[in-house]
């Protein structure tokens, strides 16, 4: 089949026989969002081969980027063909953003690809766009796929739900494993890097780590037959780095051979299809509070002639008949 | 875009409307002088715009690489050298072999007569040291929007 | 020469009462009669194109009566590139002269005794390898390594916060910088081996308190990494120098100097134990803001240049660089450099500041802008201190690698802007007052493409020229010495210099051991 110039499947054909651009152009349109995302991200799903999809997340100033480099060095030098999606919040007040992350990485390798990322003001709608940049890369042939975020909250929780293999990077004097845990992160750790090993404090660190993941395991979080490696190391000299890249492929052969990468994909498909749900739903309660016959139940409650949750159930049993009933655009596979 | 019009599914991310100008600033060459392109940063951000900052010591083959990757919809060069009528070609050169048509705007000590040559040379506009906050803000949104 | 009025009232070389000019802790200045027995030094820097086109250059300013060179390089030497790097392309002589070989260097001073005058070099990357090639071009000329004076700014710390010049991480560097200070206190007692500069980190957008901090902090990082080398405070503490910026916000830059001085003084007799006064004076070169002049309506920049003139004559300078009207639009043209003269010349012989040390000592308002000067600076070394847990080099190497410095002075320089564009600065002929600009575009210096296709055709001589077994021997050993901790890079690199291996030859050997720097991107 010869794709139609310009179309979506032709630049997805572009894109996978290493024309940049190509690949380029489809994350922005999968970042705009909309249908037009939606029908690329399924298009790319078509394509995709299961890359490798590996989040690094951890708090500011702990050397993400630095070690995302030196791990896409080391990939880049054993013939992987790697991809990275740096995410950077965006300014809550003008959207604007500064982007610096790709000056380290793109500089490994002529092969790497690297794009960034800006929140744009919602890290729901990110939980939307990562899934669907992480699937073209993929489809372009990129494997593995590293989605590094920054922060603390909901950002990289989202984007490790999407994430087959997380890295959490700390560093001496960032806070203690105690604030980690709080910031969600202990949860979503396969692999801990404690960065700037040079420090005084990173043995520290370590142990505490090591104490956590023991804990975390008594009370039975996570996956209870792997157990996450605390590993040392200094992104600034390289020392350690080989081992990070290697627990991050031990996982994923652990995945492959446990039930573990069953579960952890039927999770990210839940999460990734409640995450689309919840948009869609939230459209069309938005939609349907718009209609005329809302408008009058709305009006009834507020003249004091209905209690709010008579009318919730009146419109809820509405809006759900009427999603049962409705066609479903994106067809079936 | 080519695709037929099919109604938006609204379920994919923020939506289509006003996507944010995506600009890659950088030097080109050895020079070190980063004051101005720093500022200018802030600026754009400040208006809104995404900036992908590479920074000091790129090439041309490094900013080609990141105008593709990043899908930039403009260029900012700052150049303090007086290297600009070599380097300034020289990225458009890289541009047009590369196949991308994406503006230029070049920014920092040029002369008068320099910044003719440039304009001819098919760079999109140039800034000044003086150069307002209005002024580079409204200089990237034109060219960008009369591309 | 009389020191008297216009109007012949005679005045006293000091006002006021102890500590007087001359007198621990310098605060009034470093010499007791100040500029009444010397006058500060009008240094003019001059490097463009080729070497023979700065030796003419120099040449001229010699018979003018001048006994200082003052060298700038082209951005490649500064960032240890050959003229036929791909990353030269555009910039060969452009900024400063090019230098590849020897052979460059032997051109840029030939016909000039280096036994005979003083010459400062501005680079700081391959500061080693350019003192290198000026030993060799000496001592092949016949003039002893003792007898020869002059500096080497060799002040790598504010490459990674300011200028960015910088080729190996911070580490390697600091060695680097440590051999050449070793090697010249043994070797070359005349020799300045670093000139610490804040010049650069104003430039690139701090403040006057961040400047006088940042500066005072590389200092006393230089100081602390000699003193673990072995070297004795006395002997090389007098040999340091500074460099500082002179902007426009007069009271401030005055008491800038000020408190440099009482800084300096203070932190080398308390901290670091210094017991000879003279290792306790700060001695600093001044040179007015490149950043302060506009492109439009170049010509007011002269007042300018005047004003920052003074405040840094009022502030003690021991010498003194003016810059030229035409620098925000390009290199500076032999007319304007000749008025930037004119200008310190006349604050030094009309205006009769220099007749009075410290004339404005006492002033309530100067002395308090030297205390609170004093304090802010206080307040950063604290926090390197504690950053380096009692070490102020760790807590450099420390700001280096967390962006701090940086994303201070970045913060600094955006601050100043938005203010400028609010209109709450006035910058005139910029922001107000604007109406004027004629356009009647200055007659600029231009450097000609030719310039860039000599030099390569001279490199390629010199390359087919020399011995390759030669060279690749030399460079092995560089190498050799980079890897051993406790060799000095010095005489190796000498050796291969003579070999006339090339600057990027002897920059990459060292790199192979080193590694080279990347920044942190921090805006």
């Amino acid at each position: 089949m010869i794709a139609r110039a310009g179309s979506v499947e032709d630049l997805l054909e572009r894109a996978a026989a290493g024309d940049r651009r190509a690949a380029g152009r489809l994350l922005t349109r999968v970042e705009r969002g909309g249908g037009d995302a939606e029908r690329i991200a399924e298009a790319a799903w078509v394509r995709a081969g299961g890359a490798h999809v590996v989040g690094v997340t951890g708090p500011p100033g702990a050397g993400k980027s630095t070690l995302v480099a030196d791990l896409v060095a080391a990939l880049a030098a054993g013939g992987a063909r790697p991809a990275v999606l740096a995410v950077d919040p965006s300014s809550a007040i003008t959207g604007g953003a500064i982007l610096g992350d790709r000056v380290r990485m793109a500089a490994v390798d002529a092969s790497v690809f690297v794009r960034s990322m800006a929140t744009r003001g919602h890290t729901g709608g990110l939980a939307l766009a990562v899934p669907g940049a992480v699937r073209v890369l993929d489809a372009a042939g990129y494997c593995p796929v590293l989605v590094e975020t920054v922060g603390a909250g909901q950002l990289e929780v989202d984007v490790s739900a999407a994430a087959d293999t997380t890295v959490v990077v700390t560093a001496p004097g960032l806070g203690d494993a105690v604030q980690a845990n709080k910031a969600g992160l202990f949860e979503v750790a396969d692999v801990f890097a404690v960065n700037k090993s040079d420090l005084d404090g990173a043995d520290h660190a370590r142990r505490d780590l090591e104490l956590m993941v023991d804990l975390s395991h008594v009370t039975g979080y996570g996956d209870p037959n792997w157990r996450p490696p605390v590993l040392t190391v200094s992104a600034a000299s390289g020392a350690g780095i080989d081992e990070v890249g290697e627990a991050v492929a031990a996982h994923r052969r652990h995945l492959a051979s446990s039930g573990s990468g069953v579960e952890r994909r039927r999770r990210r498909a839940r999460f990734e299809i409640a995450s689309k749900l919840r948009r869609r739903f939230d459209r069309a309660v938005a939609e349907c509070l718009d209609s005329e016959a809302a408008g009058a139940t709305v009006a009834a409650v507020a003249a004091g002639e209905m209690s709010p949750a008579a009318a919730t159930r009146l419109i809820a049993s509405e809006l759900l008949a009427g999603a049962s009933a409705g066609s479903s655009p994106a067809g079936g596979r | 875009m080519p695709e037929a019009a099919e109604p938006p599914l609204g379920d994919a991310g923020p939506g289509p409307d006003e996507p944010p100008i995506r600009a890659v600033l950088a030097k080109l060459g050895l020079d070190g002088h980063d004051r101005g392109i720093k500022v200018v940063a802030r600026m754009l951000r400040d208006a809104g715009m995404e900036v992908i900052y590479l920074g000091l010591r790129q090439t041309t083959d490094s900013i080609v690489a990141a105008v593709e990757q990043e899908d930039a919809d403009v260029i900012g060069l700052s150049m303090h050298n007086a290297g600009h009528l070599t380097l300034g070609p020289a990225m458009l050169a890289a541009l047009g072999e590369a196949g991308l048509d994406v503006p230029v705007v070049v920014g920092g000590i040029v002369p008068e007569p320099d910044r003719l040559e440039l304009e001819r040379a098919g760079v999109a506009a140039v800034l000044g040291p003086g150069a307002s906050t209005e002024e580079v803000v409204a200089t990237v949104r034109g060219v960008v929007l009369g591309r | 020469m009389a020191f008297e009025t216009m109007s012949g009232v005679p005045v006293d070389p000091v006002y006021g009462g102890p500590p007087y000019p001359g007198q621990y802790p310098f605060t009034r200045g470093i010499y007791e009669s100040m500029y009444r027995s010397r006058l500060w030094t009008m240094r003019l820097f001059a490097g463009f194109g080729t070497a023979e086109d700065t030796n003419a250059r120099f040449k001229e300013l010699m018979r003018a009566g001048g006994t200082g060179l003052s060298t700038a390089f082209d951005m490649p030497t500064l960032m240890g590139r050959d003229s036929d790097s791909p990353w030269a392309l555009g910039e060969v002589g452009r900024a400063g002269v090019a230098v590849d070989t020897l052979a460059d260097m032997e051109d840029l001073f030939a016909g000039i005794d280096l036994a005979k005058v003083s010459t400062s070099m501005t680079i700081n990357g391959p500061a080693a390898i350019l003192l290198a090639m000026y030993v060799a071009v000496a001592e092949g000329g016949g003039a002893a390594r003792r007898d020869l004076a002059g500096t080497i700014q060799n002040d790598i710390l504010k490459e990674y916060q300011a200028q960015k010049e910088y080729i190996y991480p911070p580490r390697p560097s600091m060695r680097l910088v440590t051999d050449v200070v070793r090697f010249t206190t043994a070797e070359m007692p005349r020799w300045h081996p670093v000139s610490i500069s804040g010049y650069h980190i104003r430039e690139a957008g701090s403040t006057a308190a961040q400047e006088l901090a940042f500066t005072l902090a590389n200092g006393f990082a230089y100081v602390e990494a000699a003193l673990a080398a072995g070297e004795d405070i006395d002997s090389f503490g007098r040999r340091l120098s500074f460099f500082f910026n002179s902007h426009i916000d007069f009271f401030e830059e005055i008491g800038k100097f000020r408190a440099a001085r009482r800084i300096w003084a203070r932190w080398m007799k308390q901290r670091y134990g210094a017991t000879d006064e003279r290792a306790m004076m700060c001695r600093f070169h001044t040179q007015t803001a490149g950043v302060s002049l506009t492109a439009s309506q170049p010509e007011i920049n002269i007042v300018r240049v005047a004003t920052q003139a003074l405040a840094a004559a009022l502030g003690g300078t021991q010498s003194l660089h003016t810059d030229a009207y035409d620098e925000a639009l390009a290199l500076p043209s032999a007319k304007a450099a000749r008025i930037a003269l004119r200008t310190q010349q006349i604050v030094a012989h009309e205006t009769g500041v220099a007749n009075v040390a410290d004339p404005l000592g006492g002033s309530p308002y100067v002395e308090w802008m030297t205390d609170e000067m004093e304090r802010r600076a206080e307040e950063v070394f604290a926090r390197l201190d504690e950053m380096g847990r009692g070490s102020i080099l760790e807590g450099v190497y420390a700001g280096i690698e967390n962006g701090y410095f940086v994303g201070e002075i970045a913060d600094a320089a955006y601050r100043f802007e938005r203010e400028v564009n609010a209109g709450r600065r006035v910058v005139v002929g910029v922001n107000r007052f604007a109406d004027g600009d004629d356009d009647t575009a200055p007659n600029l210096l231009r450097i000609e493409q030719d310039t860039e296709d000599y030099q390569l055709k001279r490199l390629d001589a010199v390359k087919r020229s020399r011995s390759s077994e030669q060279v690749d021997a030399a460079l092995a050993r560089v190498a050799g010495a980079a890897a051993d901790g406790n060799a000095n890079l010095m005489p190796e690199i000498i050796d291969a210099v003579r070999a006339y291996a090339t600057e990027e030859e002897i920059s990459g050997a060292m790199a192979s051991v080193f590694g080279t720097y990347t920044e942190k991107v921090i805006v």
